[in-house]
């Protein structure tokens, strides 16, 4: 402990920093991904026809019961068998990450959509729209004020997510550090790191959130 | 997709034994680290309503550091890096004598990523149920943990049982990160039998079940709980 040494990060930091990208990488297809996956979700579990609701509902129930770690497992082996050839941890892990966090990005958005009164509903249709004119044009701009602080926190929680991929030995900032760590044998060094920059990042954008959602408010 | 299907392998022994195993330990890690987490939280969501500044900063920053790290890495500070930090005797005993380390470090670790969230959602109850009771209650004489302990704690609780319940269910899916520092709970036993027996589709599948199944009876079982206790009928009074 007494010997606590620096020099090792500033040796390790182009190679941390691809770790970092690779992490970036995740949060940015997995938001992306999981928003359009999850918005297509949110409007099957609105609808009428229990055909259509029920599936989405089971896979919402289902995703959000397990565990990532499961979900990454399993598609890392069920990915290569669909498509019949090895495809890499990468493609494994963004397919597990899209699939996993469309069902709570599903979630937030129908609670965004469902913050909107009924009475627009009525009104919009009373003034002769059509339905998904009614959900492009008066639900989703107010719907989307609702849910904007919900998703910037999701991107948060799915960032931290993210460095769940050291358990397909995917090299994402987490996995990067421990792989210092191990080989150069400085695992408080590394940790301690890791953990700051985290905090740094996590805390900040938090913050940044809840001002936001105080300025709004005003 | 050219997979051949053998759910056989998993009634077989030991494979069949280790996923029981693997939920037993599931739920030890998962129960182990709810019991710190309701305490620290319980705790940390007081002290941050408390009159007191001081006490409040030390909750705050134990809540926005503990949340702002991924459980994982927690995990990891706990396990390789905590021993380190410690005076060299406490350290190697930590190492060398502490009975069953994985599993003491999971439920510590989970525990306080868990009792940042707890305390979160407590301090959310009582700020629901109305902090301005604590005037009230210091008025009828009640000592400040007195007023908390007998009016807040509990109005506050039952406004956040739905919360609670899903807080212990994230921490039942949170403990398969156990599984990097050792811990052979449920996730890591299907990932083991894959590597047994190549058959870790089956594996994985009787684990996404047995998770559902849990997930779904703690809701249904929080459900009666909640109306038992009229805190459901509660919400509905005040809403």
């Amino acid at each position: 402990m007494n010997d606590f040494d620096w020099g090792v990060i500033a040796r390790s930091w182009p190679f941390l920093a691809e770790g970092m990208a690779l992490s970036a990488l995740l949060v940015v297809v997995s938001t992306a991904g999981g928003i359009l996956l999850g918005l297509g979700l949110a409007l099957m579990r609105r609808s009428d026809h229990a055909f259509i609701a029920g599936p989405a509902t089971v896979y919402v129930t289902v995703m959000r019961s397990v565990p990532l770690i499961l979900v990454l497992f399993w598609f890392y082996f069920l990915v290569p068998l669909v498509i019949g050839r090895p495809v890499g941890a990468l493609a494994s892990a963004l397919v597990a990450f899209v699939l996993f966090e469309a069902a709570f990005y599903c979630e937030i958005i129908r609670a965004g959509i469902n913050s909107v009164r009924a009475g627009q509903t009525e009104a919009a249709l009373a003034t002769g729209m059509r339905r998904s004119q009614v959900m492009r044009l008066i639900i989703m701009p107010q719907g989307l004020r609702a849910m904007t602080p919900l998703l910037f926190n999701q991107v948060i929680i799915v960032f931290q997510d993210t460095s769940l991929v050291y358990v397909v030995a995917l090299r994402d900032f987490m996995t990067t550090a421990s792989v210092v760590a191990s080989r150069d044998g400085r695992p408080t060094e590394m940790y301690t790191l890791v953990a700051v920059v985290y905090l740094a990042i996590c805390f900040s954008l938090s913050k940044a959130i809840e001002l936001y959602g105080k300025g709004r408010a005003r | 997709m050219n997979y051949n299907w053998d759910w056989g392998v998993l009634l077989q022994q030991p494979y069949w034994g280790w996923l029981w195993s693997g939920l037993g330990w599931t739920l030890l890690i998962s129960l182990g680290s709810w019991v710190i987490a309701l305490s620290v939280g319980i705790s940390a969501g007081i002290a941050r309503c408390m009159p007191n500044r001081a006490i409040q900063i030390v909750a705050s920053v134990y809540i926005e550091v503990f949340r702002n790290i991924p459980p994982l890495v927690q995990l990891f500070l706990w396990y390789f890096v905590f021993p380190e930090l410690l005076p060299d005797a406490l350290g190697l005993w930590i190492k060398r004598d502490l009975p069953n380390p994985e599993y003491v470090t999971a439920i510590v670790g989970l525990g306080l990523f868990a009792g940042a969230r707890v305390a979160e959602q407590i301090r959310a109850g009582i700020a629901a149920v109305g902090i301005h009771l604590l005037p009230a209650a210091l008025a009828t004489g009640l000592r400040p943990l007195q007023a908390f302990r007998l009016i807040l704690l509990p109005l506050g609780l039952r406004a956040v049982f739905g919360p609670l319940t899903s807080e212990f269910l994230i921490t039942v899916k949170m403990s398969s990160i156990s599984l990097t520092i050792g811990m052979l709970e449920l996730t890591a036993q299907s990932r083991h039998i894959e590597n047994y027996t190549f058959h870790g589709l089956e594996a994985f599948a009787v684990a996404t079940v047995v998770y559902l199944l849990l997930g779904l009876s703690v809701t249904g079982l929080m459900r009666v709980i909640d109306r038992r206790f009229g805190a459901a009928k509660y919400r509905r009074a005040s809403s």
